[in-house]
């Protein structure tokens, strides 16, 4: 090697060297933000929620373990009120329920048997494709557009008096089940592309019918994967509120539903009511309602995951 | 379905009917029968929720414009929206503005954070860090939006105060770019698990080529991983662009409901989606220009939503590089 060629090598080296640590040390910041924004999110939620009067100091958890406690069991009990000490979330709590127990009923069965249908039934080819990509672009519809869709089609009906739901769970269950169908139909699809091919064989060369494939061996091998994708759907469903301020989820109800026609409000949509009001005081009201969001959402999300990841180690 | 009747043909039986064996018993092939219809009519449903969203959006946009009589032109590019005055002025451009003003300043923050975490998990971490933050950040993805948005009027618009008002700049309590920062943190994780799929799909080998030349990890990354999967983060990068135009809760909450046309981030904005929230949360009476301009909107958010989704899976398709 010519002295010259050397030359050219030789002053960047150190450089070169020194770049990859610093380069790595920024990506790993960069990939902390995630987590340190988790943490900010959750203390900055916390110190507002239990910023109430009787200021134990901060070291004193076992106090403010029992201050979140009461603060936590007040605004379960307590209904919407103009006055933040005696403001709650109990009709939207119920309302919420309702809307995570008839999504599960009626959404994700449609769901789960739309990923079915394209996965086991259709055969390859331009039908299957256009569904496909049907499906891809409805999970890219932005929340409020299925609002929109909800309040002309199920809340109003085009106008026709009959079949209108008006302002009814109903009205927001049916909303929130096509709001999700496109996660759950994918993550079926997913799930059911890694049951293995030999055993739809087997069972079929045992003589077993189509039907019976895949009730009795494709759906159960693939359920730790539809089961994540279900759990995924109902908290995104559950967490949601731009769709249901578009279908009229009240914004003061003080009776909690009694029946899928009722009128309902729910958890999201009272906490952004308390959040815009300008009165202060309803911040550790809305910070309560925020915490148990949060903690319900993140454990379903966390328990999701988990039956992931344990499903991957298996296979 | 696992019925198992022990069959006792008698000794001269008819041969069983060819369609018989769809099963032993009547349920089973009734079952048979049914569930491809079922699920077919579950498949039905997804187109049909295409096809619902064109139709509502389509009829009541067209009520809108007869309604209203705004031509699609001053719709458009009419640079006021005063749907209360007299006559009405309904100029979507503010909205517009508003919305990718916040669309942009989220993606200054996320799409560099977002790529370099990506770059991190797949070349950098080693894997028992990489088994810790890569559900963490799945998680981070599981919050609601109406969480960003209560932390932005609790958290970043106080702190932007306390840094920016002493400087002398007037910061309004709903401002543009607070809504920039949570939209942006919010958008993140889409950006680097998105990306970090495809990082670590580049093959082994053109890494261990660039090494074997005598590359160190930071040319390797960005010289080779970045580029061999440069589609696909581009499209991660179009899709994130486009969760933030159609956000809506978050920026209700921060950026406000002032539709104007300004390039001070300090100030208040308006975008589609918070128009869309004022109008049905409003006093407008059903069938009223006003109301209805909230389908005319959505129409228009839905079309640029949509196009920016085609445009990402149009990149990754026809830019992917496929190795063997």
């Amino acid at each position: 090697m010519s002295d010259a060629a050397d030359a050219d090598f030789r002053p960047h080296r150190r450089l070169r060297r020194l770049l990859g640590p610093i380069f790595g040390a920024a990506c790993l910041l960069a990939t902390l933000t995630g987590v340190v924004v988790l943490t900010v999110l959750m203390g900055a939620i916390l110190s507002a929620a239990v910023s109430g009067p009787p200021h134990a100091p901060w070291y004193d958890l076992g106090a403010h373990a029992r201050e979140l406690g009461s603060l936590v069991s007040r605004l379960l009990a307590n209904r919407q009120s103009s006055d933040p000490s005696a403001a709650g979330y109990h009709v939207g709590v119920i309302g919420s329920l309702w809307l995570l127990a008839l999504v599960a009923t009626l959404g994700i069965p449609v769901g789960i048997g739309a990923g079915v249908f394209l996965e086991e039934y259709l055969p390859a080819g331009r039908v299957r494709r256009l569904i496909q990509t049907n499906i891809a672009n409805l999970a890219g519809v932005p929340s409020i557009v299925y609002g929109i869709l909800g309040l002309a089609l199920f809340v109003r009906a085009f106008g026709v008096k009959g079949l209108a739901l008006g302002p009814s769970l109903l009205a927001g269950v049916m909303t929130l089940s096509l709001l999700i169908l496109p996660t759950i139909v994918i993550t079926t699809q997913e799930a059911l592309r890694t049951v293995p091919p030999s055993l739809r064989q087997a069972a079929l060369a045992l003589g077993a019918t189509r039907w019976q494939v895949i009730s009795g061996h494709v759906l159960p091998a693939a359920l730790p994967g539809i089961m994540t994708g279900t759990i995924l759907g109902l908290s995104r469903a559950v967490g949601e509120t731009a769709p249901l301020l578009m279908v009229g989820a009240a914004g003061s109800l003080l009776r909690a539903p009694r029946g899928p026609l009722d009128r309902y409000t729910a958890l999201p949509v009272e906490i952004y009511n308390y959040a815009k009001e300008p009165n202060r005081e309803f911040q550790a009201v809305a910070a309560g309602g925020i915490l148990i969001l949060v903690v319900l959402l993140l454990s379903m999300n966390a328990v999701a995951i988990l039956i992931r990841n344990r499903f991957r180690r298996g296979r | 379905m696992m019925t198992r009747n022990e069959p006792t043909p008698p000794p001269n039986a008819p041969a069983p009917e060819p369609d018989a064996w769809g099963g032993q018993s009547r349920i089973s092939a009734l079952a048979e029968a049914l569930a491809p219809v079922l699920l077919g009519v579950c498949g039905l449903i997804t187109v049909l929720t295409t096809v619902g969203i064109l139709l509502v959006l389509a009829v009541q946009s067209l009520e809108f414009f007869v309604k209203s009589g705004v031509g699609i032109g001053d719709f458009l590019f009419g640079t006021v929206l005063k749907p209360e005055a007299s006559p009405p002025r309904f100029g979507i451009l503010p909205l517009v503005w508003g919305t990718f003003l916040v669309a942009f300043g989220a993606s200054c923050i996320a799409l560099p954070i977002g790529l370099m975490s990506a770059i991190y998990l797949s070349e950098y971490a080693p894997r028992s860090v990489r088994g810790v933050l890569k559900p963490t950040l799945e998680l981070l993805a599981g919050v609601p939006t109406i969480v960003y948005g209560y932390l932005a009027l609790l958290l970043v618009t106080p702190v932007l105060k306390a840094i920016l008002e002493p400087l002398g700049l007037r910061v309004e309590q709903f401002n543009a770019l607070s809504a920039c920062v949570v939209v942006g943190v919010m958008i993140v994780p889409l950006v680097s698990s998105l990306s970090e799929d495809v990082l670590s799909a580049v093959p082994a080998g053109l890494r261990e080529a660039a090494y074997g030349l005598g590359a160190t990890k930071f040319e390797v990354s960005t010289r080779i991983v970045l580029p061999a999967g440069l589609s696909g983060v581009v499209a991660s990068f179009i899709l994130a662009i486009s969760r933030a135009v159609g956000e809506t809760m978050a920026v209700v909450l921060a950026a406000g409901m002032m539709p104007q046309i300004t390039l001070n981030p300090l100030t208040s904005v308006e975008t589609m989606t918070t128009y869309i929230v004022q109008v049905i949360g409003g006093e407008a009476s059903y069938g009223s220009p006003k109301y209805l301009s909230l389908f005319a909107v959505g129409l228009a958010l839905f079309g640029i939503t949509l196009t920016l989704n085609v445009l990402s899976s149009l990149v990754l398709r026809r830019y992917r590089e496929v190795y063997q």
